[in-house]
């Protein structure tokens, strides 16, 4: 009874102390779509989690400018890339300040220990904190590889850290410039072990970003606060509030009743309707994404790239497009969206032209040929309506002799059963982790055809080649020649029909200044602000 | 009254260990696995599966797994949830005041409103406002509740703004959570409006999960009294020259009730079953919606702690219904 009084009264003080409840305070509601599964991105993979955590309340190494790709200075202020691209030697910022909370109050500012408590803990099994909160580290170990790639990482000294790879990789900088990369106080990991509650780290977050964790009900909100000492400037927001609306169509009605200022994913259906609305707004960006169809190239004749090309020739990708997205995509030519760098222009698409489909055919001594479609059961960005999309293109296949059949299953079994390779075709996709051609190419390489991400099961050489050498290479334009040719050559073989990118929509109040969409799919609040 | 309860628990020890046997196999039956659904289109290679099936303890023999989730139970450990890494059964105790206040809350408006429309459409038999009562129960016992939750949110919150649209509490308001249950909650708080602000959250929901009970209760409270008003006793206490309340407000709705308690114990499942789509709806962060998250997910643990737990709270109130009853009417307890 005692203890819980004084629990009332702690927490009422430090609302006091942080003077939160002033109607005055300009607070931003932000319908998100569901409830983060925790607070420390290394061990989560989901979008969800790393809105409400990474991406406003930590830092990076790097940091992608706000609502760009362009690589900036995070809580690295400067960093060298040695000559043979093994080894890269981060300058951490001066006068960086931890968060500082009703639960912790750092002692000191950022230093090295707290970059090698972040990477090791991930990396390290003998970490104290590597089976913390169940260890598994999905991104480290899994989608980047960095036990495959890091050699070491050591501290020069307080303000200096230097990562040595085992083999080159141009994409490093860009990868931990992500969110499983956020950097973490050392301090506030051994006062919590300390205290024997580590678990609590991951739960009660501090970081050193642009707001600070308040306070987390399960399923209902997650409410932050400006953090007024964050090193690039105070954000304009006093609070933030994620209000969890999972159901797109109440979040919209909640939008329209003044409830939240912004919803991530508003229906394509209730798109007009909010445009008609003279309250609100709809902000709109092309996704870092691709859509597509792969043919399965170890069966027979999907082998043949006659009959991949004349598939290719065979879909009328622009009615499909119209159909599907609803104004809301644009036809795809290559593998990368033309908003990432690497892309090549030059490329041009198979034209909608059944004769030339058949007469591919007829070629290849394909006749009568039968095969499946498989459809995805899930709305993605890249293909919000796979069923629609898979019915089109049969049509079209039907019209130059080759008949298919539409196959959908439950989107784990739909997973695992195209990564084994069951499929004859199937619709996918893809979107970007970090803004680099080599996180789309490698969908599309010998390694990623023998683990089964790669839904063609296309190993080239001439491709692989060109794609390991990009990554070897540090040069930027190097880089940009080798995946142009890449795309090139992947264009003539046609593993893939690349069907679309899609456009993004961000449904918000008009009181809302200055959000910009995060090509990458991030929701940041930093710099938004809220007119009167 | 002692082998009353004995037969009652006899029942109760296969019930529970058959309901962990569904709660088990039923989330392992459904196709895909967790490891799969989190790596989503990027795909897991063979090996990395394995060793992460192995940390989850999934590559044990699957006898092994119930035993284990047996044993857990005995020493009221769920296991934890691999989306949270949180126990379950904390992930569980957080989240379940939500679904008792709505659901508390809903059986409530049910009962207000359901015993009273029954006993007059009981005492009117055959009038207007029966046919009108029954033929609305009726609607109200088949309606969609995912459709009947957006049409009442449309209309009263969007078009005529009168209720907030979802969730517990306007997200201007920051206060503690000490009980879990927001109407305390906000009672308690300096904040003024908050408890309005959670009143005014909790009418939709309430009317939609309170729906299909609502028309239960009046149905079988009007078929109840039916029975009742046509007994000797009755007619008795008419003849008697006993007012019209007396008679139907004393002799006869009490015999009644013993019926529509019964209806309304029993209720409590549905309401647990119902709370699911309300709290999808209403974004409501209670027990149901924290289930269809976990069954999406295939959070293993989580689902089959969750079904357990709601399974035995359901099969503990019907026990207690049962002995309700049992005290309401001795001829059960000494029926052999």
């Amino acid at each position: 009874m005692i203890k819980k009084g004084l629990l009332a009264t702690a927490a009422f003080a430090s609302m006091l102390a942080m003077g939160s409840v002033s109607a005055e305070a300009k607070t931003f509601v932000y319908c998100s779509e569901g409830s983060p599964e925790g607070f420390t991105p290394a061990l989560y993979t989901s979008g969800t989690s790393f809105d409400a955590s990474s991406r406003n309340i930590f830092n990076r190494l790097v940091e992608f400018e706000r609502g760009s790709t362009i690589m900036t200075p995070g809580l690295a202020q400067s960093w060298e890339v040695s000559e043979d691209g093994l080894s890269y030697t981060f300058h951490l910022r001066d006068g960086v300040q931890f968060h500082k909370t009703k639960f912790f109050t750092p002692s000191r500012e950022l230093n090295a220990d707290d970059v090698l408590f972040s990477f090791n803990r991930q990396w390290k099994a003998d970490h104290p904190y590597h089976k913390v909160s169940g260890g598994t580290y999905e991104y480290f170990s899994g989608y980047v590889s960095f036990p495959d790639i890091l050699q070491t990482i050591e501290k020069l000294d307080d303000k200096t850290v230097k990562f040595t790879l085992q083999k080159p990789d141009a994409a490093f900088i860009s990868k931990i410039a992500i969110d499983f990369a956020s950097i973490h106080s050392a301090e506030y990991a051994q006062q919590m072990m300390d205290a024997g509650t580590p678990e609590k780290f991951d739960q009660e977050p501090i970081g050193t970003g642009p707001f600070q964790f308040v306070s987390y009900q399960k399923d209902a909100f997650i409410r932050y606060q400006a953090n007024d000492d964050y090193w690039s400037g105070r954000a304009p927001l006093d609070k933030l509030v994620f209000a969890i609306t999972p159901d797109a169509q109440v979040a919209y009605q909640k939008l329209a009743a003044g409830e939240c200022h912004l919803i991530p994913y508003p229906n394509q259906a209730d798109l007009a309707a909010i445009e008609a609305n003279k309250d609100l707004t709809v902000d709109s960006q092309e996704g870092l994404n691709v859509g597509y169809l792969a043919f399965n190239t170890e069966k027979k004749p999907f082998d043949d790239k006659r009959v991949r090309q004349a598939l290719n020739y065979a879909m009328n990708k622009e009615a499909i497009i119209k159909s599907v997205f609803q104004g809301a995509g644009k036809a795809a030519k290559n593998p990368l969206p033309p908003t990432l760098w690497g892309y090549n222009e030059e490329i041009q698409d198979y034209p909608y032209d059944p004769a030339k489909a058949k007469a591919l055919l007829a070629e290849a001594g394909v006749t009568n040929l039968s095969t499946d479609i498989w459809a995805m059961p899930v709305k993605r960005p890249y293909n919000p309506n796979a069923k629609r999309m898979a019915e089109l293109i049969q049509a079209d296949w039907a019209a130059v002799g080759v008949n298919a059949e539409i196959v959908s299953m439950e989107w784990g079994e739909y997973l695992s059963r195209s990564q084994k390779g069951d499929h004859e075709t199937v619709l996918l996709g893809w979107t970007a982790d970090y803004p680099d051609p080599d996180n789309f190419l490698s969908l599309l390489n010998c390694a990623s055809a023998k683990s089964g991400g790669n839904r063609a099961r296309w190993c080239h050489k001439e491709f692989d080649d060109l794609f390991n050498e990009a990554v070897r290479v540090s040069d930027p334009e190097k880089r940009t020649a080798l995946y142009e040719q890449a795309q090139a050559v992947f264009k003539e073989e046609a593993p893939w029909v690349t069907v679309a990118h899609s456009v993004v929509h961000k449904a918000m109040s008009n009181k809302v200044v200055d959000f910009r969409i995060d090509p990458l799919g991030g929701h940041v609040f930093y710099g938004v602000d809220l007119a009167e | 009254m002692f082998r009353f309860i004995l037969t009652k628990l006899g029942v109760l020890i296969p019930t529970f260990l058959g309901v962990t046997l569904i709660a088990f196999s039923f989330i392992r039956m459904l196709p895909g696995d967790p490891i799969e659904l989190l790596a989503g289109e990027r795909g897991v290679t063979p090996e990395r599966h394995a060793e992460l099936m192995a940390n989850l303890g999934f590559d044990r023999p699957i006898w092994e797994q119930y035993f284990s989730f047996l044993w857990g139970i005995l020493h009221g450990d769920l296991g934890v949830s691999f989306t949270s890494r949180q126990p379950v059964l904390e992930e569980f105790l957080t989240r379940f005041p939500a679904t008792v206040e709505l659901a508390g809350c809903a059986i409530i408006f049910a009962a207000l409103l359901g015993l009273p429309a029954g006993i007059i459409a009981a005492v009117k038999r055959g009038s207007a406002f029966d046919h009108t009562l029954m033929g609305i129960s009726l609607t109200g016992y088949s309606m969609p509740i995912f459709w009947w939750g957006l049409l009442l949110i449309i209309f009263f919150s969007a078009t005529l703004g009168w209720t907030p649209v979802s969730g517990r509490l306007s997200a201007l308001f920051w206060i503690d959570q000490d009980s879990g249950f927001m109407l305390i909650d906000a009672f308690l708080s300096d904040e003024k409006g908050a408890f309005k602000s959670a009143v005014s959250h909790l009418i939709l929901p309430t009317i939609v999960l309170g729906t299909i009970p609502l028309a239960i209760i009046a149905r079988q409270t009007r078929s109840a009294m039916l029975e009742v008003l046509g007994e000797d006793y009755v007619r008795t206490a008419r003849a008697k020259g006993l007012s019209t309340f007396r008679v139907i407000g004393i002799h006869a709705l009490r015999n009644a009730l013993i019926t529509v308690v019964t209806v309304i114990g029993l209720q409590v499942g549905v309401l647990l079953a119902g709370a699911i789509l309300t709290e999808t709806i209403f974004s409501w962060p209670g027990i149901g919606k924290w289930m269809i998250d976990s069954i999406f997910r295939r959070d293993y643990f989580a689902v089959q702690g969750g079904i357990v737990l709601i399974a035995s709270i359901v099969m503990l109130v019907n026990l207690f219904v049962d002995f309700m009853y049992g005290l309401i009417n001795p001829r059960i307890l000494h029926r052999r």
